[in-house]
């Protein structure tokens, strides 16, 4: 898996409108300090890289985190509303214009603040005498999804075309991130969500038995499934918030991974990340390059080749 | 030693057990029986700490569970329980589960220690041959000895099972319970198991506790519990109580209040021919 992703980092390297070749590349990181081609590879794609890779891992453990609390193959961190509240937060930064006073530092803020007041809301309202009720969290989450929908559609049709293009690009969701800053904190959240998560991976596997089993086993039942609940939507958090609603990365790396690893999240958990990583690289090189100069979406390309290739391989395991 | 005092629980609104009282010594065979929704199961799932008790205290071995650590009472109390979810995992993986409460704090794998703890209750089960098959894949009687496994890898001293036999041919009835009585006997487990067939429970239990309405009706050994009197009038069903010529144990007798007539037999006959 590893092996995968450094491959299709190098790739994603090379690839793109001015190409360049793979044995340039290490002469470059060397001594090419200064010419137009390091500039390219360090200030533009491994930016893309490094984001792709701590966004895609993320949404990826995040998913894998989810499905096996909930023990529900359909659920992913945009099932649980959490994306919704992050695309109303940058809706409303864009209809009210808080980016122009306050600068682009905004956008991913009300990101994170709405998958905040998301993450919130469920909490409060699913969480009683200190149990958290998986089902009814699970259709909460379902609802808030449609309520932030339904009020960016408002806002959207209550506002001018400029604002709208704004908020359409944004949910669409790009890898195309000018600030280090935000592709730091990003990184680094991933990165220290992963490790946090990983203190869970035996818990993950006694919950794949019920949670009634995994309290025979010795698991805190319920401190498990909050720190897990908090761990997925942050992570889901950053990652909306920093790169916009890239869908199926989420639903769809965790069940492909599976078919290799097998369901044990102490293998299934790192080479999720990993692996998801991998996807939304490889995406965003094809986003890229499909039709350059001009970049497509990268939340079209997960989707259509996320999908594609999901349907694929169940009916392959289906028939054999 | 197991010691329940004054124990009531249930869910949310609902009330299911109230004042149950009783203990069970150390190696001891303790069958429950009780009509349905009595309150069987929910007295072993407050004894495995699932549901807190509203009143009363639950102690093993002088200590209350509600004050032990999770991992602590997982390396004392083991649970067979009814329907775990059993997803495409191997009989060997799930076994190395039973180990999760031996993990350390920074502990991800299994040590030799736990392979050989598993090892030992897969051959105690007779698992050992099907270490590599899938759960989905297994029949009924072979997952509960897998189950059983399970549990034995955890090491415990007290052994919970909740209705073990239920659904199994009389086959892998008389199976599992010959092996929880082998584990009784040979390693010292304390058993308690909840039981619906009550000539199981006549023929297994050296003590029996019989519930009703969340309340313990009478306990004591079986021989005494298992009389015609008290199982008609918990289970408001006229039995008969007679001997196992064999075992010398009391087994029950149904007596139907609607019996066969001669006018079905007739009937029956000309259906036949």
């Amino acid at each position: 898996m590893a092996f995968m992703l450094l491959a299709v980092c190098l790739v994603a390297l090379c690839l793109g409108s001015a190409g360049i070749p793979v044995k340039k590349i290490f002469p470059l990181l060397l001594g090419g300090r200064g010419s137009t081609e390091y500039s390219i590879l360090f200030d533009i794609r491994l930016p893309r890289i490094i984001l792709g890779l701590a966004v895609g891992g993320g949404l990826a453990l995040a998913g894998v985190i989810l499905q096996g609390m909930f023990r529900n193959p359909l659920v992913e961190p945009y099932t649980l509303g959490i994306s919704g509240g992050a695309a109303l937060g940058v809706s409303l930064n864009i209809v009210f214009k808080f980016y122009k006073t306050l600068g682009v530092m905004t956008f991913p803020f009300f990101g994170f603040l709405g998958a905040l007041a998301v993450i919130g809301i469920l909490y409060l309202v699913n969480l009683r005498k200190a149990t958290v009720r998986l089902q009814g969290l699970l259709l909460n989450g379902v609802m808030i999804s449609f309520i932030s929908s339904s009020l960016i559609m408002l806002m959207m049709s209550l506002s001018r075309a400029e604002d709208i293009h704004g908020i359409v690009f944004w949910i669409m969701g790009s890898l195309d991130e000018p600030n280090w800053f935000i592709i730091k904190i990003t990184a680094l959240a991933a990165v220290l969500l992963f490790l946090l998560s990983y203190l869970f991976c035996r818990d993950l596997n006694a919950f794949a038995l019920g949670e009634e089993e995994a309290a025979h086993l010795g698991i805190p039942v319920e401190r498990s499934k909050q720190f897990l609940f908090i761990i997925a939507s942050l992570l889901a958090g950053f990652g909306v918030s920093s790169a916009g609603m890239i869908g199926f990365v989420g639903l769809v790396v965790p069940h492909f991974v599976r078919m290799f690893t097998g369901p044990d999240h102490r293998i299934l958990m790192p080479a999720s990340f990993l692996a998801g990583g991998a996807f939304l690289i490889f995406c965003d090189t094809l986003a890229r390059t499909v039709i350059s100069p001009v970049e497509l979406p990268v939340g079209v390309i997960t989707g259509i080749l996320g999908g594609s290739f999901f349907i694929y391989a169940l009916s392959r395991k289906g028939n054999s | 030693m197991l010691k329940v005092v004054n124990l009531t629980c249930g869910y949310q609104d609902k009330t299911v057990l109230s004042g149950v009282s009783f203990e069970a010594g150390d190696g001891e065979f303790l069958g429950v029986i009780g009509p349905n929704g009595s309150g069987k199961t929910t007295l072993l799932r407050a004894i495995s700490r699932v549901i807190p008790p509203a009143v009363g205290r639950i102690f093993w071995k002088g200590e209350d569970i509600q004050k032990m650590p999770f991992k602590d009472l997982a390396k004392e109390v083991a649970v067979v329980s009814q329907s775990p979810a059993l997803d495409g995992m191997t009989v060997e993986e799930f076994v190395l589960l039973g180990r999760i409460p031996y993990y350390r704090a920074f502990q991800f794998f299994e040590e030799k220690k736990d392979y050989r703890a598993a090892e030992r209750a897969m051959e105690l089960t007779g698992m050992s041959d099907f270490r590599g098959r899938t759960l989905n894949r297994m029949s009924g009687g072979e997952k509960q000895l897998a189950l059983i496994a399970r549990a034995l890898a955890q090491e415990p001293k007290l052994l919970l099972l909740d209705e073990p036999t239920a659904h199994l041919d009389i086959a892998h009835q008389v199976r599992i319970l010959d092996l929880v009585r082998k584990l009784n006997r040979d390693l010292g487990l304390t058993v308690m198991i909840v039981l619906h067939d009550l000539n199981l429970a006549g023929e297994y239990c050296r003590k029996l506790l019989l519930i009703e309405g969340g309340k313990v009706y009478r306990s004591g050994l079986a021989e005494e519990v298992l009389n015609y009197r008290d199982i008609r009038d918990v289970y408001k069903t006229p039995v008969l109580v007679e001997k196992n010529p064999v075992s010398l144990k009391p087994y029950i007798v149904l007596v139907s209040e609607n019996p066969e007539t001669e006018k079905d037999r007739n009937s029956d006959n000309l259906e036949g021919e």
